[in-house]
């Protein structure tokens, strides 16, 4: 038998029916996540149809985008907080879950959370599972080993319907990771690196596996940093194997398998890595010792350097480029370091969870946001606030001057009244620096927790290095 | 969905790279929970200015480009968010097809769902249509071909089987659904 990738061998085993030149393959799901903004439409789709849900049981629903991050105890406050087409959103889902006898991990649960966050801490995310959800960042739970996508609001209903996706396969891309990081240096910094190395498209229609030496030294919450952008290198999807520490991550979560099921898992789990000779469409490798502190400077995520290098000049004419640098209102040939900073946003399902959290606060702690910076710490999940609150790691961002937040999305996409101001530039631990994206005319340079972190206290866009010494 | 074989118009020029979804539909208005009404705020923040009004140069505010259902975009189009109120908000503003060198994934699936056209040109013919807005095309979905108003005709790809669908209407949700037995069994034999 041919050499397989780990992409190879969990596509293989969920082929309902295989592909053939005039149709697509029909893949197996093992895990569907649902919130409220990709689903209303899918709902109404298998409503006016007369379907049900085939498996409520693959089936994980919360919400997290249009919520508010401020403390609500009812209802009627949340009316009160949220806008009206928010709540609205929000009521549609309590009722689709509802009517369609979906669990839901609603406002009041405390399970609640950033449905990429959510699924690898209940234990719902494993390795070998098929994972779908209605959000591009649902990439991220390839860090477990899962094949793990996005897909849109037809497929949605899709996979509602029937528990199935119509797929063509994709090509696979090896990115190769050697070496160990510096201090100061974190998974974010890779795979910002990574995609200012490939480009924002250099992944489009491959499906991405991380491999190296540099694997192993990798926490699983920095695999799923890793895998949450390999979107925004335009990849369907990104995923690592699974190993001793993906094992210890899951071990004892409540949605793990237990006792002799969790060993029966575990043998099957055991057989997924790729083999030494797999071959794949592409490779590229990143030599990640030599990382320093990431930086974006441009609207895209591949727009990017080292936060100690100056801007680049765009080779020849590029108005693609004049126009992000005009919205970003920076100038090529000069330093982005030093750049003033109005707000400072730690959150996201890229950085949000309790290494993220410990990472802003080792830098916060004793030290003071700057003035005039507005800092806002938002956890991934019900469950990392009440750990980081354990931890008493609020304490160290509200005496630093920073905002403790109920968990969402909330600043990464602002569409639950978290917004970063028109022309105000935020320095911001999410994934997309895209105009608009975190509020109309929002200038967004992406970076690390700890870059975030020190970025806040000097009250400019800085190397934290510096200050973790 | 309605049977697509071919889409003929003029074409509206907007000669950017990387035009993500948040700039197709940017996410305040995704607090939306039908599909309809999304075209009057396709490229907003680009198409109006802060105080709500028009950009004039913005090509979709430009005379020539009304009527449009051909929409000629730079490198990458659609990359970012897996929202398929993109589409759904082309679609609504009366777009029918985008033509690019490269067209991220999601949003190609999505467009395809929704029968609207996504075009991948080699950048010849590319460079070409942005030099020449407002050209007339025919797109035509069975043959895969895009015609330009020379006599020049280049073949695009299409999934073959997004192809059978557009042209016959076919809505996959129903071919799924015609699997069950197919998606049983594997449940039975896989012990899901
Ligand atoms: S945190 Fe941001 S990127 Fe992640 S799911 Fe929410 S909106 Fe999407």
């Amino acid at each position: 038998m041919s050499a397989k990738s780990l992409f190879e061998k969990v596509w293989d085993r969920h082929i309902v029916v295989p592909e053939t030149d005039e149709t697509p393959a029909i893949l197996y799901i093992d895990l569907h996540l649902v919130h409220e903004v990709t689903s209303p439409q899918a709902f109404s789709l298998l409503r006016d149809a007369g379907l049900k849900v085939r498996r409520p049981d693959l089936t994980l629903s919360t919400m997290d985008h249009s919520t508010p991050t401020i403390p609500v105890g009812s209802l009627q406050e949340l009316k009160v907080v949220s806008e009206p087409a928010a709540f609205q959103q929000i009521q549609q889902m309590e009722r689709n879950c509802e009517d369609f006898g979906l669990e839901l991990r609603g406002m009041d649960s405390d399970e609640r959370g950033i449905v990429h966050v959510i699924g690898p801490e209940l234990g719902a995310t494993q390795p070998g599972k098929t994972i779908v959800c209605g959000d591009s960042h649902t990439s991220t739970h390839g860090a477990l080993g899962a094949l793990a996508f996005g897909i849109g609001t037809t497929e949605v209903a899709h996979v509602l319907a029937t528990q199935c996706l119509l797929q063509r396969k994709p090509r696979t891309f090896a990115v190769n990771l050697e070496g160990t990081l510096a201090a100061g240096v974190t998974a974010k910094d890779i795979i910002l690196a990574i995609i200012g190395e490939i480009g924002v498209d250099g992944g489009t229609g491959h499906a991405i596996e991380y491999r190296g030496s540099a694997v192993a030294s990798l926490s699983i919450e920095e695999r799923m940093t890793i895998c949450n952008m390999a979107i925004e290198g335009g990849a369907r999807t990104g995923m690592f194997a699974p190993d001793d520490a993906t094992y210890e991550y899951l071990a004892g979560r409540p949605l793990a398998p237990q006792g002799a099921d969790w060993d029966a898992a575990l043998s099957r789990w055991q057989t997924l890595p790729g083999d030494d000779d797999a071959r794949f469409d592409k490779e590229v490798s990143i030599n990640v010792s030599a990382l320093r502190p990431m930086v974006t400077f441009g609207t895209n995520p591949g727009m990017v350097i080292p936060v100690d290098d100056v801007i680049p000049s765009p080779a020849g004419s590029d108005p693609g480029f004049a126009k992000a640098l005009d919205y970003m209102a920076l100038e090529p040939g000069r330093p982005l370091a030093g750049t003033p900073v109005d707000v400072v946003f730690i959150g996201s399902c890229t950085n949000s969870r309790m290494s993220d959290l410990r990472a802003a606060a080792r830098v916060m702690a004793g030290r003071q946001v700057a003035d005039g910076v507005r800092m806002l710490v938002v956890p991934g999940s019900a469950r990392v606030k009440r750990e980081a609150e354990a931890e008493g790691l609020p304490e160290v961002f509200e005496a630093a001057g920073a905002q403790w937040r109920e968990p969402g999305c909330s600043m990464c996409l602002a569409m639950n009244g978290d917004f970063v101001p028109a022309g105000k530039l935020a320095v911001s631990t999410s994934n997309r620096n895209f105009e608009g994206r975190q509020g109309k005319g929002a200038r967004t340079v992406l970076a690390s927790p700890l870059t975030a972190a020190a970025s806040a206290v000097n009250g400019k866009i800085s190397d934290p290095r510096p200050l973790i010494g | 969905m309605e049977p697509i074989t071919e889409i003929r118009s003029r074409t509206a020029v907007l000669p950017l790279d990387d035009v993500d979804t948040d700039q197709i539909i940017p996410a305040r208005f995704l607090r939306t929970t039908v599909r309809e009404g999304l075209g009057e705020n396709l490229f907003a923040d680009w198409r109006y200015n802060s105080d709500g009004e028009k950009v004039a140069n913005f090509v979709l505010n430009q005379p020539e480009a009304q009527g449009a259902q051909i929409l000629v975009a730079g490198r990458n189009f659609g990359c970012g968010s897996s929202r398929e109120h993109a589409p759904w908000a082309l679609l609504d503003y009366g777009f029918r097809a985008v033509v690019s060198t490269e067209i991220a994934d999601i949003f190609r699936n999505n467009s395809l769902k929704n029968g609207f056209l996504p075009v991948v040109v080699d950048s010849g013919i590319h460079g070409w249509l942005l030099e020449n807005p407002g050209v007339e095309l025919t797109l035509d979905v069975e043959s895969r071909s895009l015609s330009l108003p020379d006599g020049r005709v280049t073949e695009f790809p299409l999934e073959s089987f997004s192809r059978y669908c557009l042209l016959n209407g076919v809505d996959q949700l129903g071919f799924l659904l015609n699997h069950a037995g197919d998606i049983s069994r594997f449940e039975s034999r896989a012990g899901i």
